[in-house]
């Protein structure tokens, strides 16, 4: 167990190939940061309840964590470091039981003292919501039994079973530490207010528009913050962020940028601009729904798979859309990812596209399928599942198959996939911190993994998968993986995982201190954050 | 500006090309807005004959090309010539334009009239319904129709539509109602003549010209709503081509380093928007006798 | 008269009733609802219990009619409730809103007013000529553009433009700041959104002055002016002018009540925080307290705006008759 967490963090610290600046200087003191959050603002400000990063960017500077991805390396899927807490617990009980001590003179924004009932408290916040509060990662700790806050600098976290998902968990960027004083008072309280430990106190927010913060003196990272304040402004459009980071009415944007828009940036600013770049732990899936006719049949899968061209769409792509790597069912970069030459096997994946678009018509016309006219459902983002969606309709027209795209707003996209009420549909979803078998459920039938639509049933697949998560040896836990990958993508033809995120962060070049990471949720509270000016 | 000449009055034994001839003497602006309009019909007619290339293939050799001999307009981010799909959005456009008009305007003048011709309960409850419609925002009206029945051409047609019809109906029940207290209305009642026979016979032709001056200029709407629609993500879906979509997304995103991609879509909608009401103006001091006084 | 301004009055009812019914049965018929755009956008996966929860704590799991009765009680005493994305109360968050909204509203009324009453008028003197050409091309011009385009072109120009003069290319501020706190700042914001806006606007009054205009010249008296040999600048301003403007001032009350909905696209543009897009948002959170409480802002607006016109005209205009 103690090999599988070894060679994962190691090849993950080594392999995610995110390009940082080297910062030799020391950190400046001072100054105001104007960042833009890529999205409306508007959703409520309680972090344990809500789930798009509109929230985490404007309010995750105000509060602290129990314990958080190394901000000085966020790029590791293993590296955590305590924030709250003293030093990382030992795991007791055959890995049941987790005691943190936490940090003495830490103090709310109020004044008030922050100790370890206020961490439990928060936790079981999330974990065990009371009646009447929703928590959106209720679901992510299956394996916590209980929380104990025996005095007021111990937190016990106690587990039904051992798990390595456990610490990554923990870590979630979202698991904000509010006061229990406030909680007792009001449960609801934190979707209006902010109130927190963190590195900045609000001075302002005005709703919709923009969120204000100045130095927390009394924090508790020494030296940190370095900024005197920011301003996150929020604009949902990219071209007003290209447009507001060209006149410096805005430094950066942290969530990612399409390629063209770096590509202005740089051309216009030159070396007032500097970009950091990574590949981002977010997927694109093309699901056909398998209780559609006719794609109950495997051969007309197959047909659409064998269709794309990923290797030469991923080079256009990754022109024109935050995605560029061509990958199978893990994270491009981790040890369990399949290699090229594992993965020209699969249809979709070929080398020879002519060839394989001359054996998807056979296929077609094989299972009676010719001159198929389908509907495929789409989300109205335009990065990138628009495009992405605009490039596999082209492809699919390459073998005589018609497909209109249908693309609806986010709460209809979502209704119509549970509902299965669709023919052909565009997913992509993101994850924090890259953890290959636990991520990799999410190709699981829709009976075990509630989540996927393609409806299908595989008993075979779920038997690969089940050998798989309580494989404890690395090597054969990634021959299992192909085996599992095989059944998705080849065998079964369930599921097409498409082209992989690529984050793309351009900011003028005075920002110094942050760090990119492959995902937007991660190491946003700023405090390590300093201009050059 | 100077008075009447004897020979403004319509005159039974003039052909229709010396009509035409004289439209296009008097109204040399109509006059261009209609070839505009004709030529963005033909276009859009024999699209599949006259553009270079495939409006929907993707090639991703040339992506973002400035115009050249090759794509006389550029291509955009995917590869795809800009001339063939300005091409074919002229068809889309002419669809949910006319579709749109001719549909708004047709219900609106059935509603208008039989509104005016009817009166009482059926007026009252007409015109509550029109005042709702016409007060509720387009926007939530479009939004609803494309996120209940997903955003293909023909229910773009629908949202656009829905909103005309009381605007219409409106002007039609207006010039309706002078010309149901005209005497002739009441004589033709009674003489015994069927509801339909009066509604078609006498009062549908008088309120001809506000009609058809109002649906010349719902083409235009139509056209600049399906744009508006298209930006914000509401209208026809790629790959389709049509103006409106050709200026959301990739257009905004490219507007500064691949400026073609931005400017020749919107340049098509305001030549043809430009075109129908120029056309619509001359038309209307063509058709409205207390303007024909010059 | 007053029993006409009764009957209107009390006509708006239905109206509002009607609208209400519209909007509340439009957002239920969209597939999905704000829980599950709200757990379920990130595109992770989420408890099914959690849906439950957020069902729950919205209201939205208690009977249609209940809900329905509750709108529109909440409408009576003007009370929408709270906002079931942000949970602050509607109010707050319109309000947060409505100044950007009606600056710039106030500001295109002007700058189209400004525009369209002295070219219209001249459009009109000066019939055929080749100054009534120019003035009606500009006028079929500014109906002919979509806004959301003119917006995205003057931005870029005016960035390029201060990029090549200056060296830092300068845009306008993307966060609102109020006209009392910094009057330059918040002005150098509103004025391009109010330009392109109010070019539309001020093309569709240009047209109404010019026409209203070429009507009342034709009017006996003005004619009798003129053959009396009044000199035109008299004419104009003391008989035809005068005259003229009524249906302007109809149309401009009319399309101030449609600017507001209007603003939806530009607002998107100029990332301005206004009414506008919080409109979309609601929508597309399927936010239903809110959109319902837009809706009947825009609605009553629209009503009250178009009665106000109604009586202001008859009012002015002794020559219609109150039936």
């Amino acid at each position: 167990m103690r090999a599988w967490l070894l060679t994962t963090g190691l090849c993950a610290a080594m392999a995610l190939g995110a390009v940082w600046p080297a910062d030799a200087q020391a950190p400046k003191r001072g100054g105001t940061l104007n960042y833009m959050i890529a999205a409306d603002g508007g959703p409520s400000l309680d972090g344990h309840k809500e789930t798009t990063y509109a929230v985490l960017h404007a309010t995750a500077p105000f509060y602290s964590n129990l314990i958080r991805v190394n901000p000085e390396n966020p790029s590791s899927t293993t590296d955590f470091i305590c924030d709250l807490c003293t030093e990382m617990p030992v795991p007791t009980d055959g890995g049941l039981t987790f005691a943190f001590k936490i940090r003495g003179g830490v103090q709310f924004h109020d004044g008030t003292p922050l100790d370890a009932h206020d961490v439990a408290v928060s936790w079981r916040r999330i974990i065990f919501p009371p009646e009447g509060v929703s928590s959106a990662r209720e679901a992510a700790y299956p394996m916590v039994d209980k929380i104990e806050d025996p005095d007021d600098r111990t937190v016990i976290f106690r587990l039904k079973f051992p798990t390595l998902s456990f610490m990554p968990a923990l870590a979630d960027p979202w698991s904000f530490i509010y006061s229990r004083k406030v909680l007792e008072k009001d449960q609801h309280f934190y979707e209006r207010n902010i109130m927190g430990s963190g590195p900045f106190k609000l001075t302002s927010y005005e709703i919709g528009q923009a969120i204000h913060g100045e130095r927390n003196p009394a924090y508790y990272q020494s030296g940190q913050p370095y900024l005197d304040g920011f301003n996150g402004i929020f604009a949902p459009k990219q071209q007003t962020r290209v447009d507001a980071i060209r006149a410096d009415r805005a430094a950066l944007e942290f969530r990612g940028m399409s390629p063209s828009a770096r590509d202005q940036l740089v051309k216009e600013l030159g070396d007032q601009v500097s970009v950091q770049e990574s590949d981002w732990n977010c997927g694109n899936v093309f699901t056909p729904n398998h209780k559609k006719k006719p794609f109950d049949d495997v051969r007309v899968r197959k047909a659409l798979f064998m269709a794309v061209d990923q290797w030469h769409g991923a080079e256009a792509l990754r022109k024109i859309a935050i995605v560029r790597t061509v990958g199978g069912l893990v994270f491009p970069g981790s040890p369990f990812a399949a290699t090229r030459d594992e993965l020209i096997h699969f249809p979709g994946y070929g080398t020879d596209i002519e060839n394989a678009r001359a054996e998807a018509r056979r296929l077609l016309k094989e299972a009676g399928a010719e001159g198929l006219t389908v509907e495929m459902l789409n989300r109205n983002v335009d990065q990138p599942y628009i495009i992405v969606g605009t490039w596999l309709v082209d492809e699919f027209r390459k073998i005589g198959v018609t497909v209109r795209q249908n693309i609806v707003p986010t709460g209809p996209w979502l209704e119509k996939m549970r509902a299965g009420d669709f023919d052909l549909a565009m997913e992509a979803y993101c994850q924090m911190v890259v953890n290959p078998i636990a991520d990799s459920g999410r190709y699981l039938p829709h009976e075990i993994y509630k989540e996927n639509f393609a409806y299908h049933d595989d008993p075979k697949q779920v038997e690969i998968y089940n050998r798989m998560v309580r494989e404890t040896d690395p090597a054969k836990a990634r021959v299992l993986m192909r085996a599992y990958e095989n059944q998705v993508i080849n065998v079964g033809a369930h599921q097409l995982p498409t082209l992989w995120f690529y984050r793309i962060v351009p900011m003028r070049a005075y920002v110094k201190g942050w760090k990119i990471s492959n995902s937007h949720y991660l190491n946003q509270n700023l405090a390590n954050i300093w201009l050059d000016q | 500006m100077s008075a009447t000449p004897a020979d403004d009055a319509p005159d039974p034994r003039r052909t229709v090309w010396q009509s035409a001839l004289r439209f296009c003497r008097r109204e040399p602006l109509g006059t261009f807005g209609l070839l505009l309009v004709i030529i963005m019909a033909l276009t859009g007619f024999s699209a599949e004959w006259i553009a270079p290339y495939n409006p929907t293939a993707n090639d991703f050799a040339a992506m973002t090309e400035p115009p050249s001999l090759e794509h006389l307009l550029g291509t955009d981010q995917f590869g795809r010539d800009l001339m063939s799909r300005i091409i074919h959005g002229a068809r889309t456009a002419l669809i949910v334009g006319l579709t749109s008009a001719i549909f708004g305007g047709f219900s609106g003048l059935v509603l208008g009239v039989s509104s005016a011709y009817f009166g009482g309960k059926i007026d009252l409850i007409v015109q509550r319904l029109s005042d709702i419609v016409m007060a509720f925002p387009l926007i939530i009206l479009a939004l609803a129709v494309v996120a209940i029945f997903g955003p293909g051409v023909q229910n773009v047609i629908l949202a656009i539509t829905i909103p005309l019809i009381p605007r219409c109906s409106r002007v039609v029940r207006a010039s309706a109602l002078t010309i149901r207290s005209m005497p002739y209305v009441d004589a033709a009642r009674a003489c015994g003549f069927g509801h339909t026979r009066i509604i078609l016979r006498h009062m549908v032709p008088n309120v001809m010209a506000p009609f058809l001056i109002m649906v010349t200029s719902f083409v235009g709407q139509a056209i600049l709503a399906e744009a508006s629609l298209s930006y914000l993500g509401l209208g026809v879906q790629e790959p389709v081509p049509a103006w409106g979509l050709m200026l959301q997304g990739g257009a905004e995103e490219y507007a500064s380093t691949a400026p073609w991609i931005a400017i020749f879509p919107g340049v098509a909608i305001m030549l043809a928007v430009l075109g129908i009401n120029l056309f619509g103006d001359a038309l209307r001091d063509a058709l409205d006798p207390k303007l024909r006084e010059r | 008269m007053y029993q006409y301004i009764l009957k209107r009055v009390l006509l708006t009812i239905p109206t509002l009733l009607g609208a209400a019914a519209l909007v509340f049965l439009l957002m239920r018929l969209i597939p999905g609802d704000i829980c599950l755009v709200r757990l379920g956008s990130g595109g992770a996966s989420f408890d099914p219990k959690a849906l439950i929860a957020c069902h729950k704590e919205i209201g939205v799991d208690r009977p249609i009619l209940v809900q329905f009765l509750e709108f529109i009680w909440g409408i009576i005493r003007f009370d929408f409730g709270t906002s079931m994305w942000s949970g602050k109360p509607v109010s707050t968050e319109i309000l947060a809103r409505l100044p950007i909204s009606v600056e710039i509203a106030l500001l295109a009324t002007t700058v189209a007013v400004g525009i369209a009453i002295p070219l219209g008028t001249i459009s009109a003197l000066k019939q055929n000529t080749w100054i009534d050409v120019a003035v009606r091309i500009f006028a079929i011009g500014g109906i002919a553009t979509p806004s959301f385009w003119l917006g995205i072109v003057s931005v870029l120009l005016v960035l390029d433009i201060t990029s090549w003069v200056s060296g830092t290319p300068w845009m306008p501020p993307i966060d609102y700041v109020p006209i009392w706190k910094d009057p330059i700042r918040n002005l150098s914001m509103a004025i391009l959104p109010a330009i392109t806006v109010g070019y539309r606007y001020a093309a569709v009054s240009m047209r109404m002055t010019r026409s209203a205009m070429l009507e009342v010249m034709r009017e006996d008296y003005v004619r009798t002016a003129r053959a009396k040999g009044l000199i035109n600048k008299l004419i104009i301003n003391r008989h035809a002018l005068k005259n003229a403007l009524l249906p302007v001032v109809t149309l401009i009350g009319i399309e101030f009540a449609f600017l507001i909905g209007g603003l939806v696209v530009t607002e998107q543009v100029f990332n301005l925080n206004g009414v506008g897009r919080l409109f979309v948002q609601a929508v597309q959170n399927q936010d239903y307290t809110l959109t319902q409480a837009l809706v009947m802002l825009t609605v009553a607006v629209f009503v009250f705006t178009n009665l106000a016109v109604d009586l202001l005209y008859g009012w002015l205009d002794p020559r219609i008759h109150f039936a």
